[in-house]
């Protein structure tokens, strides 16, 4: 005989204001087979836990249904109370009348109602649980992290030096990452390349870290604490082993004529080059598109000055394979492509540049040497306007909804950086509101207008034309409600960010979540924003959203916290609601081991009796429980109904959907 | 037109949703943490995955008296099991026919992919469901063969 308990939570108000919680738990009292039915204001507090806990004892339940708000929150926490009571966690079912009630209805009666059919229908289904065994599979003690930009690198570092071997896929060749471009950062003004390349160097030089740059992720199998993961190491031509950067092949190579990627293409560099001088490693890799050897067969100029013979024109594209009981993703972000902002005038003037070009003409070693000349004759700017939110905020379709969150912070920079350097220049800035919130930074965005006195237009700009040779910048003062043109010698676009476009097959190949903007989905936007709802899968950085670096550093720390909590255990915990054939009617036709993407199940024969003392032996099918992710593809293709999905058997559905239709 | 006045209640029809556990129960999740809104005649059930759904969970829904039967999945290409969805897709076009075959609207089942950042969607998709259920007004077709309780 069932002995069903049942709770209602009320959520303090949260659910109590919508939904008659006492009226629920009395309506439910009178279910058949339900023997205790309460109702408390916090069910997930220590003394709600206890109430579970304590009916179970006393009226020796054999399943619990907590009316409370999403599984996906709390079925963890009343699974371990029940556990605690001495009953199997597998005999919990949570109706959601939270999320799914009383939250979007209004009308009280009316979410009552609701509230008694989801209780009920959880009921069903506790009905027909079974007690479940979670399996144990082991961990492997080695973390992935995918990309090697900031993020990449603290995670990285954090968990080596925890003591776990990690590997770092890049897929340019040096780590570093977006902050390498940068010249300075908010809102200390420090040099990025002088608090960057160091980490980059920790990183070559520990003991527990592999670099694998120039690499891409091609395949991911398996599952939390046993991935293994094909990773394809593209040929740069160059063997690393042997190349010692001396750059005398840069020197030499005839075709220097390529763009330079990473002085956003406002210079050029040879068809062999080290993307930057710090980069790590610090090994030449060929543009085969550029190289006039791998286009024509003449030429060899590199090899034959290489003075240790690295350069392989014949190297091919080579794959490792490797485990790793944890994947970070780190892959970043890229500035939106201005090209449809056709009313800024980015294609037909030299001197309409994005912020991240205006950062490589003020670095050291950038295209200038650091000295600010705009980009069509090399002189002086002595007017340069920076337009604000240029695809951010932007719900027309040509760029991005959200808001980029750096840009105000970065423009207030640039402004200050040129202010200093050149007081002689005046710099306007359109903006749609400033946004400054973070430890000193409207300290920082005041300091550029009081201190170094920025002028701030609050306003849209129109249009950016060329005029005799000017860039006349054409928008809408909004506080002197005034159209105003300011003629400009370099126009400067805080372009949106959005993600770097290759997380879209990571996202795909690791099974995580990624929302319309490309950006991964963390698994809890509060409590979990640095893991992914894909079970050993972590995300820092901008790939999760757009963020700084103080932020981006601080997610990576959190994302290594995590991942080291994860690898310091032998074993996990499986999840035991697996498919599991029913062995009489299985008649061994292979239609689940086609569909199942784990290849979880595998055939044996087994004898069985037919009565009268005769025997037979079959082929039925046979799931590994290691394997088995527990999906139900299978489930639905059986044929003969053989195989069914624990805690989600085709029974308790269906005892589901009835429990819904009875009005 | 008909005497409203002699109408018991407004028809409001009664809609079962699978919801994946990976994608559209947690759009569920965020169109209430939200607090959006769509009508409270659609009751979810959870699933690991769309492809868990067997036609079969959508014939006994109608034949018990549901109005309209939704399923939710991971958009194409974004499915926590790799695959699932697709299955779902097929499957669910399969069902279309055979529902078809046996005279009740197809309009009654749909299939929509919403993600666990799509909490407006789903908000959105369940509106839109639940007008375009009401429009065709009760099921009767299936519910009429079932056995009635009582007799």
């Amino acid at each position: 005989m069932q002995r069903i308990g049942v709770f209602i939570c009320w959520c303090g108000s949260n659910i109590a204001a919508t939904v008659d919680v006492e009226k629920v738990a009395e309506v439910i009292k009178s279910e058949p087979g339900v023997v205790y039915a309460a109702n408390y204001q916090y069910m997930c507090s220590e003394n709600g836990q206890q109430l579970v806990k304590q009916a179970i004892k006393e009226h020796n339940l054999t399943g619990i249904v907590i009316g409370a708000c999403s599984p996906r929150m709390h079925e963890a926490t009343f699974r371990k109370a029940a556990e605690a009571a001495g009953l199997n966690p597998y005999m919990v079912e949570v109706a959601n009348i939270r999320e799914h009630c009383s939250w979007i209805h209004k009308d009280m009666e009316e979410a009552t109602e609701k509230a008694v059919i989801l209780v009920r229908t959880a009921i069903a289904k506790v009905k027909l649980n079974a007690p479940l065994m979670a399996g144990e599979s082991p961990v492997v003690k080695r973390a992935l992290v995918i990309g090697g930009g900031i993020a990449g690198i603290q995670a990285a570092l954090d968990i080596a030096d925890a003591g776990f071997e990690v590997d770092i896929v890049e897929k340019n060749a040096t780590i570093g990452g977006r902050m390498a471009q940068i010249d300075k950062t908010f809102p200390t003004l420090d040099c990025s390349a002088c608090i960057l390349t160091p980490k980059m160097v920790d990183c070559a030089q520990h003991e527990k870290i592999d670099i694998l740059s120039y690499s891409e992720v091609e395949d991911v199998k398996g599952f939390v604490g046993n991935f293994n993961v094909k990773i394809r190491r593209k040929a740069r031509f160059v063997d690393e082993t042997k190349c010692t950067g001396c750059k005398i092949c840069m020197e030499k190579c005839p075709s220097k004529k390529g763009l330079n990627e990473f002085n956003m293409n406002l210079n050029t560099r040879p068809a062999i080059y080290i993307p930057f001088a710090q980069a790590i490693p610090n090994v030449a890799v060929i543009d085969p598109t550029q190289c006039i050897k791998m286009k024509t067969g003449k030429c060899g100029i590199c090899q034959k000055f290489c003075g240790v013979g690295a350069i392989d024109y014949e190297q091919k594209d080579t794959f490792i394979e490797r485990q790793y009981g944890a994947i970070v993703v780190a892959t970043g972000f890229k500035p939106i492509s201005v090209d449809n902002f056709n009313e800024y005038g980015y294609n037909d003037n030299k001197d309409v540049i994005t912020s991240l070009e205006l950062e490589r003409l003020m670095n050291a070693a950038g295209p200038t040497n650091g000295v600010l000349l705009r980009p069509s004759d090399g002189e002086h700017p002595k007017v340069i306007t920076f337009i604000q939110c240029v695809g951010s905020r932007d719900t027309s379709g040509c760029g991005k909804p959200y808001c980029s969150k750096i840009c105000c912070m970065y423009t207030a920079k640039h402004a200050m950086l040129i202010r200093e350097k050149y007081p002689d220049t005046e710099v306007h800035v359109f903006y749609i509101d400033v946004r400054t919130p973070g430890k000193n930074y409207d300290e920082f965005f005041r300091r550029a207008v009081e201190q170094y006195g920025v002028d701030y237009i609050k306003g849209m700009v129109g249009k950016v034309y060329n005029e005799n040779g000017k860039l006349m910048v054409q928008g809408s003062n909004l506080i002197d409600n005034e159209q105003i043109t300011i003629e400009s010698d370099l126009v400067v676009l805080a372009a949106a960010i959005e993600p770097e476009p290759s997380v879209r097959k990571i996202a795909t190949l690791l099974t995580a979540s990624i929302d319309t903007n490309n950006f991964l989905t963390e698994s809890h936007a509060k409590l979990r924003p640095v893991e992914s709802p894909t079970a050993g899968v972590y995300l820092a950085g901008v790939c999760q959203g757009p963020k700084d670096i103080p932020e981006t550093v601080s997610q990576a720390s959190a994302c290594a916290a995590k991942v080291i909590g994860l690898l310091v255990k032998d074993k996990l915990k499986t999840n035991p609601c697996v498919a599991t054939p029913d062995e009489t009617m299985c008649n061994g036709c292979s239609q689940c081991a086609n569909v199942c993407p784990y290849g979880a199940i595998t055939y044996v024969e087994k004898e069985f009796r037919l009565g009268g003392g005769k025997t037979e032996i079959r082929r039925v099918a046979s799931v590994n429980p290691a394997v088995c992710q527990g999906c139900g593809a299978c489930t639905v293709t059986c044929p003969s109904g053989a195989m069914d999905l624990k805690g989600f058997s085709s029974k308790q559905i269906m005892s589901e959907v009835e429990a819904i239709c009875k009005m | 037109m008909q005497d409203v006045s002699t109408e018991k209640k407004e028809f409001t029809p009664n809609i079962v949703a699978f919801c994946c556990n990976w994608c559209s129960y947690a759009g569920a999740d965020l169109a209430g943490s939200s607090r959006l809104t769509y009508p409270a005649n659609v009751k979810i059930i959870r699933v690991p995955c769309s492809c868990r759904v067997n036609p079969m969970f959508v014939l006994k829904a109608f034949q018990r008296g549901a109005d309209g039967v939704i399923l939710c999945g991971c958009h194409p290409g974004d499915c926590h099991y790799v695959t699932g969805n697709y299955y779902t897709r097929r499957r669910m076009a399969l069902l279309y026919s055979f529902l078809n075959y046996m005279g009740i609207e197809k309009e009654r089942t749909r299939v929509e992919w919403v993600s666990a950042a799509e909490g407006a969607r789903f908000a959105s998709v369940m509106n839109d469901f639940v007008k375009q259920v009401t429009e065709l007004g009760e099921n009767k077709r299936l519910t009429d063969l079932r056995v009635k309780e009582g007799e």
